[in-house]
């Protein structure tokens, strides 16, 4: 009797398990579906070399590359902030700064990942962009650079914190060697430090690469919802993920083509972040043996 | 019949042959010592009458061990149930993070053992056969963390005899306490004898030959000899027994 | 200049460089709470909280968002709790080192870098559409608790982690079962870090807005939810709609609905940060 009850209790815990499992197969088999009947009435190369995105207005075109822009052009505008803040950080923390001062930074910083998007949202939108206004006069009200600039102050600590468990992971004797030669601080922590942590630092790099693409808020409130093909951060573009919001607010008829778009935008979506975070995990798995 | 029995038991972690062909009979309500250098074998060998080394990955036994005839590994028996019937008390104290009292009732509770008054009666008795009712009767629902370390050790000896097993398997039991603590122990042991069979592994020969009966010297996973306690210390058999014993090698 | 006297000056310069960078997240976190805060505090009455939305910002109020947001939680938790820590005593605790557990923690990693929007996605197709659910807290729960289960399992699995393996040799010593053991044992010790996991990741749920904007939570919602199956709103869509209209008094009331919102947020990682601590002092192993 005891022991029907506990294979019961295992089965019911390998069911939660399973979930997750279910949840991948879900994610898939949803995108799948709907843009495989997306690509029946759009060619495909229009889709991914079409630089003219309006599913929903008359005269539709289905080019994505506006939208892979805008969502590329805030998140290299977010990491050209955070990459350097963060590893510098992360360096200084490692190197340089006391016990007491890590620990009281380190939650602090925590603390910027914590906050709701939607509140950095009205933070671009209502105090950087006139900010950034009041000295870049051809600034629109709704632009990639104030978006993208808050995204990578909020990504800050992604880099920060990933990096400097990489370099906390270096053994000490390596940082020895390069004290006992009179290296500096600075010396040892980009000669010897950063290389020999380079693996986990490219790891934080890619994984905060991927959580800037996957962000919505931030970039629906303040980059605006106008596809463009431009690199330039002055003006209102659209990313992925504003786009998906703008229609799933909208009035847009089921299984019509214009609410699969929803779908094989998230598609690509998926496919990038995906991608990008099984890189990652790559590169971990690869060089995680060399200081085993 | 003996109460505990092993027959040419080899085990192997992997690559490593840890125990190599041992046989053994342990008889009732005897005190047995395990002897040894380090890594000699005798923790994974007293392991192996509870199935405690069920628990590690990657580990093949071959060969009989027996309890009461019966055969631990062969035949259909319940794990959880045969180890009820064993009691083990390991090297370093691990009370649960409870009370006094709820640690002692543990392998009663576990059984679906409810009666106030039945567990009450057994917290007194296991505490008092463990020569610690007196120091904690006072306040049984403390938190077993604040004894110290000889008391946490205690008390683990209480929670395993609450469950009234015949044997009792004993780790280096005191071998992380102070010296007042550990000759509590000993005591102790000595006291236990007439209801249980003990078997203890001890790294300290003065303590095996003050308490045991018949004490087994194993080294590098064989079993070198296996003699009354007083034989092995004054006219031991080997010549590695000898050596052991006067401090030669270890 | 000698060189070691170039070196240390280009080491004092970096110093005051990274702390400058250290400073620019804070600086900003501050600045962002002085913005949200100036706009809005005085915005912040009994009307605010108890009034429902309306077309004119002075009359508007967060009263349906907040009942959404405790409904949602409430919902969510119930949910992804069990079905969390449950994956994660089987990951820890059952399935150790056998291909099947391998392969759900590399696709329990995956589940973690997703963007929340997609699970917004699934969630439309899956609860709203396929199983009917519609546009309901249901479905909204449903789809916030798949987002935040990774989150559970992870914290789960540390806290069960860090039980010492000297206590579960305790118990199976004394003939407990697995079950056993894990329910008197384990997951008593583990319950701070587990609770702490808990309290976190529902804090990301009740900031998330992209998911719950695709799977219809609508904007504007002039009436409390009395059931899981009702349509409803939530203060992050709320805060989000008021945001982008153009009239002055919405941004004002946007402002509002941040500092609730963050309150909330601030005091449930308070909370998680506490407990952490606490029972780090308590179970000193």
């Amino acid at each position: 009797m005891a022991k029907v009850k506990e294979k019961a209790i295992e089965g019911f815990l390998i069911c939660c398990s399973l979930i997750t499992v279910l949840t991948t197969l879900g994610i898939i088999l949803v995108l799948a579906t709907e843009t495989i009947a997306f690509f029946r009435e759009v060619s495909v190369i229009e889709f991914f070399t079409g630089t003219e995105w309006t599913p929903l207005f008359a005269n539709k075109k289905f080019g994505i590359l506006p939208l892979v822009c805008g969502t590329l052009l805030t998140t290299s505008i977010a990491i050209a902030v955070a990459l350097p803040l963060g590893l510098t950080i992360a360096i200084y923390l490692n190197e340089y700064a006391h016990q007491k001062f890590t620990a009281i930074v380190k939650p602090l910083l925590e603390i910027l990942a914590a906050v709701p998007t939607v509140v950095y949202g009205f933070f671009a939108l209502t105090f950087v962009t006139p900010f950034l206004q009041s000295f870049i006069p051809d600034l629109s009200g709704f632009n990639a650079l104030s978006a993208g600039l808050v995204m990578g102050v909020m990504i800050i600590p992604y880099i920060s914190s990933l990096s400097e468990d990489a370099l906390r992971a270096v053994p000490k004797s390596l940082r020895e060697a390069a004290y006992g030669m009179g290296s500096t601080k600075l010396q040892t922590a980009f000669r010897v430090m950063v290389p020999a942590a380079s693996s986990g630092i490219v790891v934080s790099v890619i994984l905060a690469i991927s959580r800037a693409i996957g962000e919505t808020m931030i970039v629906a409130v303040a980059a605006g919802q106008e596809p463009k093909f431009t690199f330039n951060p002055l003006t209102s573009i659209e990313t992925i993920t504003t786009y998906i919001v703008q229609v799933s607010m909208g009035d847009v008829p089921q299984n019509s083509l214009e609410y699969r778009t929803i779908f094989s935008a998230g598609m690509a979506l998926f496919i990038f972040t995906f991608l990008l975070n099984n890189i990652s995990f790559f590169i971990k798995k690869k060089f995680q043996q060399r200081y085993e | 019949m003996y109460k505990l029995e092993a027959r040419n038991v080899n085990l192997n972690y992997g690559e490593k042959h840890a125990l190599k062909n041992i046989s053994i009979g342990i008889e009732s309500n005897t005190v047995t010592a395990f002897i040894g250098p380090s890594g000699c074998g005798k923790s994974t060998f007293l392991r192996c009458f509870n199935r405690m080394n069920d628990l590690i990955d990657n580990v093949k036994i071959s060969g009989d061990i027996l309890i009461d005839g019966r055969n631990v590994y062969k035949s259909k028996i319940d794990v959880d149930e045969h180890r009820k019937k064993i009691g083990m008390v390991f090297q370093k104290p691990n009370p649960f993070p409870k009370s006094i009292y709820e640690n002692v009732i543990y392998g009663l509770r576990i059984n679906g053992v409810r009666d106030k008054a039945l567990l009450d009666e057994s917290v007194e008795r296991s505490l008092k056969q463990a020569a610690l009712w007196e120091e904690v009767k006072d306040d049984l629902k403390k938190s077993a963390l604040s004894l110290s370390g000889g008391q946490q050790q205690r008390l683990c000896i209480a929670r395993a005899m609450a469950v009234e097993p015949s044997v009792i398997l004993m780790d280096e039991p005191a071998s992380a306490l102070d010296p007042i603590s550990t000759s509590k122990i000993e005591d102790l042991i000595y006291e236990l004898k007439s209801k249980y069979t003990i078997v203890i592994v001890t790294h300290n020969m003065q303590q095996a030959a003050r308490i045991s009966d018949k004490t087994a010297f194993f080294y590098l996973g064989e079993l070198i000899e296996y003699n009354q306690t007083v034989t092995m210390f004054t006219n031991p058999d080997k010549e590695q027994t000898q050596n052991y014993i006067t401090g030669r090698f270890g | 200049m000698s060189r070691s006297q170039i070196n240390k000056i280009k080491n004092l310069a970096f110093k005051f460089f990274a702390i400058g960078c250290t400073s620019v997240g804070l600086i900003v976190l501050l600045v962002l709470l002085y913005v949200v805060i100036s706009q809005g505090f005085s915005r912040i009455d009994s009307d605010f909280i108890t009034n429902l939305p309306s077309r004119m910002a002075s009359k508007s109020g967060i009263y349906t968002a907040l009942l959404g947001m405790v409904w949602i939680l409430i919902l969510t938790v119930c949910i992804s709790f069990p079905v969390g820590v449950g994956a994660g005593i089987y990951l820890e605790e059952y399935g150790k080192k056998n291909r099947f557990a391998n392969f759900i923690e590399v696709n329990i990693s995956n589940l973690a870098g997703v963007p929340s929007i997609i699970y917004g996605i699934l969630g439309l197709e899956l609860f709203g559409r396929f199983l009917g659910f519609g546009n309901s807290i249901l479905t909204g729960s449903l789809t916030l608790s798949l987002l935040i289960l990774p989150l559970i399992i992870v914290s789960t699995r540390e806290a069960i982690k860090a039980v010492p393996k000297s206590l579960r040799e305790a118990s199976y010593g004394l003939g407990a079962t697995k079950w056993q053991t894990v329910w008197n044992v384990v997951l008593p010790s583990a319950f701070g870090g587990i609770m702490t996991g808990l309290i976190l990741a529902v804090s990301r749920a009740i900031g998330e807005t992209a998911p719950l904007i695709v799977i219809g939570a609508l904007v504007y919602v002039p009436f409390a939810p009395t059931s899981p199956l009702d349509e409803f709103t939530v203060l992050p869509i709320q805060i989000f709609n008021w945001v982008t209209r153009p009239q002055a008094g919405f941004v004002t009331n946007a402002a509002a609905a941040i500092i609730i919102l963050l309150t909330f947020t601030f005091m449930m990682n308070g909370i998680a940060v506490i407990i952490r601590n606490r029972f780090n002092k308590k179970t000193k192993f």
